[in-house]
């Protein structure tokens, strides 16, 4: 945009325009979706952890009234998988199984209860190999491997690189601390259990509608596994009934049903259950992390050093990635000179573990604040004010080459501090009554698309005509975060018209743009990018010909009120619909595009892939708590968290998001677990899902819930749509180190793990009383081979981006691009030697 | 209206049920397998698909509809057992075309993020309101502590239970202003 636009939408809070369909029961999830002649499927699922499958006899199903036919690996031989790198999966097993839960067989029939029936009548025999319950486990099992892939053994992924020269670091540093920390792994648990059904059309072609937050790489999985040319496959996401990544895989279920319909010629539908979605999992990795970092005595960290092991289960997943971004996204927040990263990522007969919001950064962020905040004591500094003198500042490239946009940390630390009354309040409370603080930062958008391509991330298309109504398309997917209301916002800003003039086609892989997905925090900014872009071209087109036609300059017009009229004379318009008409009259049908792509990021090395992001958004919290020293029962009284948000398309939803982070976040700090037991050795090999049901994996409901204020900082950064970041995860990460902050500044102890447990921090306390160190949690971190260091020179030390000895290193120089198409040819005519994620 | 109660004719194959149920005040003539619950039987035979299932074990409440008035877990109901009782399901919530002030509250609060708890949370609402029709925040808690929802950490929720039952009083009562970030309130305008 080129003059100043008063905006008349953005930053109101509009009703979503899905919220009347919320709340009529009319927004159709996949499973409200029945076609005629539906049949359904059932998987039957591993009941051991690790196996050879010696046979399989469907004859007992198949011969059942009812049944349709059944499907087994053979039938699916292409494995598939959301990275690249780790295409580890089978839609059904192939002659071994991972874990408990591992689909084998697919059964389908005419009823559900059919189906169910069948899939118990189906004979598994299975020969049963060692295994492989944890990280450490897998450390010191390298045979037999779960995967013939992979680093080393059963360690998936080893990644080493530092930036700077932490040994320098440290030796300058006049206090050097260290701690362990362990994170324990936890599930979604969106309401809405998986989904999908698949409708076999004519002439070998299939529609899957899912609930799934890709359609795009679930088309793409399709595709690999189906064998069926691209155009022949379509994927329609529904709206999710709650996503938070864990249906950001493509899943085996989605291909069974597609390839049982396309087998049996009608539409198959399959239904998960609640405990089949804890075997589907892809949530968050529990992580054992060490952390040490130099300090100098006036509180800057001069550098750190971090290792992280992860405990990925039994498949892939996203995990090379979510490895990477235990690291990553460590250098953010406050200024870190010399930063050495270590990573590394176990395969282990568990359900696999993936992305869950905030993917890969919650577990070493919690290790971070917790670390700074006993660095506060050690150092005799306030907790807010260390964080303050080591800010990160805006338009600054980290050590690790990360691209920083603004940064509205500073605010958001005054307005939680301003809050609670933090400098009246901390550490004078009376026993038993604590507050604690802690920041993160997040990503606003993955710089790099899973899979390497040169193509848009996000596109977006208009199509207008004499109607008035502008129809938009776009491939985003609406997981409850409000992506439908920004994408019809900012069109009917720019074009000046009522959102109920729009009318959105979405997450449709026939019919819409590519949109990646909701995942990464990227859709608001990359959609809104494609959307501005789209309808600021359909805003030129009617502008031009409506100044011909009204005989005054273009850029005199207004475009409001659905009506394009002259600024300094209202009266003298056209209504929106007659522009329409003048503009169709001139140009013919009427259509436009938007595309995005995140601009280059600096970095050139190995890895460098992960944590780019077009701008990051910031948060900061504090949490007050009353601590019972006699049983360790603590409730958590009210939390105050700032979010720098660039700004708020509409702060309604956007305030949704901070509260349902905050929300999540104490769900994971207070009580949720994603723990196996293993069954007495004599009587099973089975390693089993401890609580695979809502009512034993607990979260917290409307009573667990504490007062929250929560604060929009608004630093608009020009990377995002009218200044816009990113808000549906960020503030998740500092509930959980707040929470275990203020513990500390209650009753003196520390709670080093989560979820944080009473009878954690009444072990804790009875130690302190016993003279002990008054701590719960990890006391030592395993002896890990990395592999060889990838070091590179930070832009402080003048580097360009790359490893040392990197044999790729052609072109010097760092440059980075706004996100255009334009910029991208040009950065394109270097990407010989970019990096990418997964490579 | 009383519906005596009815076993399928001779022909019926085992295990099917025939009934009427009354649900939003329209009575339907069903047929479905006797271990059904109301839930399978709403959304399956009748097409009623905005109740919604997150655990069909009753642990979540996203299944919540009305049986005379009542909450119940529609998927811990036999469909057979409630023939002669009144339903209500979501679908039934509005009024004519416009909004109910619950659903209008819900939409413009943003208590409904993905809007999968929302139809269970919004019957359990609509009894409690017909009950109490000025509950305070702690009494609407109490109400909807069996429902789970995992977007929208509750508060918005709560909010938009005592705004609704403001305006079914007429009273003018609003949400703390925080809610909106200190802008105007959008109209509950159906
Ligand atoms: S589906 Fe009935 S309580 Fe969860
Ligand atoms: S709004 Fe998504 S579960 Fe409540």
């Amino acid at each position: 945009m080129t003059e100043e636009r008063k905006l008349r939408l953005i930053g109101t809070p509009f009703r979503r325009v899905d919220g009347r369909a919320k709340v009529t029961g009319r927004t159709l999830f996949a499973d409200d979706l029945h076609f005629p002649r539906t049949a359904w499927v059932k998987l039957v699922r591993s009941t051991v952890p690790h196996a050879r499958i010696k046979s399989i006899d469907c004859s007992s199903a198949l011969a059942m009234k009812g049944v349709l036919g059944t499907l087994v690996g053979e039938e699916l031989p292409d494995s598939f998988g959301i990275l690249p790198v780790s295409e580890d999966e089978h839609a059904l097993a192939i002659d071994t199984v991972r874990f408990v839960g591992d689909p084998v067989v697919a059964v389908a029939a005419v009823s559900e209860d059919i189906a169910h029936a069948a899939a118990l009548a189906v004979n598994v025999e299975y020969e049963i190999l060692a295994t492989v319950p944890d990280f450490d486990a897998a450390l010191k099992t390298p045979e037999p491997r779960i995967h013939d892939y992979g680093d080393e053994g059963n360690l998936h992924k080893k990644i080493s690189m530092e930036f700077g020269d932490i040994d320098d670091g440290m030796a300058q540093a006049d206090t050097v601390l260290e701690d362990t920390f362990y994170y324990e792994g936890n599930n979604h648990l969106a309401l809405e259990q998986h989904a999908s059904i698949a409708v076999a059309e004519d002439d070998d072609r299939v529609t899957l509608y899912s609930s799934t937050q890709t359609p795009h790489y679930v088309h793409r999985a399709l595709i690999k596994t189906l064998g069926l040319p691209p155009a022949r496959i379509r994927v329609i996401a529904c709206s999710n009934g709650g996503g938070f990544g864990g249906k950001t895989d493509p899943f085996n279920h989605e291909i069974v049903i597609a390839k049982m319909a396309l087998k049996l010629g009608r539409p198959v539908k399959i239904a998960l259950t609640r405990e089949e979605v804890f075997y589907c999992h892809r949530g968050r990795h529990p992580a054992l992390m060490h952390i040490r970092t130099g300090f100098t005595k006036d509180g800057a960290m001069t550098a750190q050093h971090l290792r992280t092991a992860i405990d990925g289960g039994a498949y892939g997943s996203y995990g090379v990635a979510s490895t990477y971004y235990t690291g990553a996204l460590q250098t953010t927040t406050y200024r870190l000179p010399n930063y050495r990263f270590d990573g590394a990522r176990a395969f282990t007969n568990k359900p696999p573990c993936g992305p869950k919001r905030g993917h890969g950064t919650p577990q070493p962020r919690f290790a971070f604040e917790v670390h700074l905040d006993k660095a506060a004591h050690v150092l005799g500094i306030d907790p807010a004010e260390l964080r303050l003198r080591n800010l990160v500042p805006a338009d600054t490239i980290t050590a690790n080459w990360l691209q920083i946009g603004t940064t509205g940390l500073r605010e958001c630390i005054e307005a939680v501090t301003a809050g609670s009354n933090w400098k009246e309040r901390y550490g004078k409370l009376p026993p038993g009554r604590g507050l604690g603080l802690a920041c993160s930062a997040y990503m606003c958008g993955a710089g790099l698309p899973i899979y390497w391509n040169h193509m848009p991330q996000s596109g977006v298309q208009l199509q207008l005509d004499r109607s008035g109504c502008v129809a938009v398309f776009c491939g985003e997917t609406e997981i409850g975060q409000g992506s439908d209301s920004v994408l019809a916002a900012i069109v009917a800003e720019i074009l000046g018209i009522d959102l109920k003039d729009i009318r959105l086609c979405v997450a449709d892989t026939d019919l819409t743009p590519v949109d990646l997905g909701s995942y990464s925090s990227r859709v608001t900014l990359m959609m809104g990018q494609a959307a501005l872009q789209a309808a600021e071209k359909a805003r030129a087109m009617i502008a031009e010909t409506v100044a011909e036609h009204l005989e005054v300059p273009a850029d005199t017009l207004v475009f409001a009120d659905r009506r394009v009229f002259r600024a300094d004379d209202p009266e003298h318009g056209l209504n929106f619909n007659e522009a329409v008409v003048v503009a169709e009259s001139r140009f013919g049908t009427l259509g436009t595009t938007g595309s995005y792509i995140p601009p280059r990021a600096p970095g050139r090395y190995r890895g460098s892939g992960v944590g780019p992001s077009p701008t990051y958004s910031y948060t900061a919290a504090v949490i007050e708590v009353a601590v019972d020293a006699d049983t360790g029962l603590y409730n958590v009284e009210h939390v105050w968290c700032a979010h720098d948000i660039g700004r708020a398309i509409n702060p309604v939803l956007a305030l949704g998001q901070i509260e349902g982070s905050i929300y999540m976040g104490l769900g994971e700090a207070t009580m949720e677990e994603q723990v196996f037991r293993r069954l007495p050795k004599r009587l099973s090999p089975a390693l089993v899902h401890k609580m695979p049901s809502m009512l034993e994996y607990k979260s917290p409901g409307f009573h667990d819930m504490p007062g929250m204020t929560s604060y929009l900082i608004e630093t608009a950064d020009e990377r995002g749509p009218f200044g816009a970041k990113e808000v549906g995860q960020g503030p998740l990460l500092p509930v959980l180190p707040a929470l275990a902050n203020a513990i500390f500044d209650a009753v003196g102890v520390r709670v080093d793990q989560v979820p944080i447990q009473p009878e954690n921090v009444l072990t804790a306390l009875q130690a302190k009383t016993a003279g002990k160190d008054a701590r719960v949690g990890p006391k030592k971190f395993p002896s890990i081979d990395y592999g060889e260091v990838l070091r590179v020179p930070t832009p402080e030390q003048g580097g360009d981006g790359r490893a040392v000895g990197d044999p790729r290193a052609q072109h010097a120089g760092v440059r980075s691009a706004s996100g255009t198409m334009k910029d991208r040819e040009e950065a394109l005519k270097e990407h010989s030697s970019a990096t990418l994620t997964t490579d | 209206m009383s519906i005596e109660k009815k076993t399928g004719p001779a022909t019926m194959a085992e295990g099917m049920t025939t009934a009427v149920l009354c649900i939003n005040g329209e009575d339907h003539a069903l047929v479905f397998p006797t271990h059904h619950t109301l839930l399978e039987v709403l959304r399956e035979e009748c097409g009623l698909t905005g109740t919604k299932h997150g655990c069909e074990l009753g642990e979540c409440g996203a299944c919540a509809v009305l049986v005379d008035g009542e909450p119940v877990l529609s998927c811990l109901q036999l469909a057979a057992e409630v023939q002669g009782k009144t339903i209500d399901t979501v679908e039934g919530l509005q009024r004519d075309n416009e909004l109910h002030p619950l659903q209008a509250a819900f939409a413009d609060l943003g208590a409904a993020q993905c809007g999968y708890c929302t139809p269970g949370i919004l019957m359990v609402a609509d009894a409690l309101l017909k009950r109490v029709p000025a509950p305070t925040g702690e009494q609407v808690t109490e109400a909807l502590s069996g429902n789970l929802c995992r977007c929208t950490g509750y508060n918005r929720i709560v909010q938009a239970v005592l705004w609704a039952a403001a305006m079914e009083r007429g009273d003018d009562w609003r949400p703390d202003e925080t809610l909106f970030e200190g802008t105007a309130l959008p109209g509950a305008d159906g």
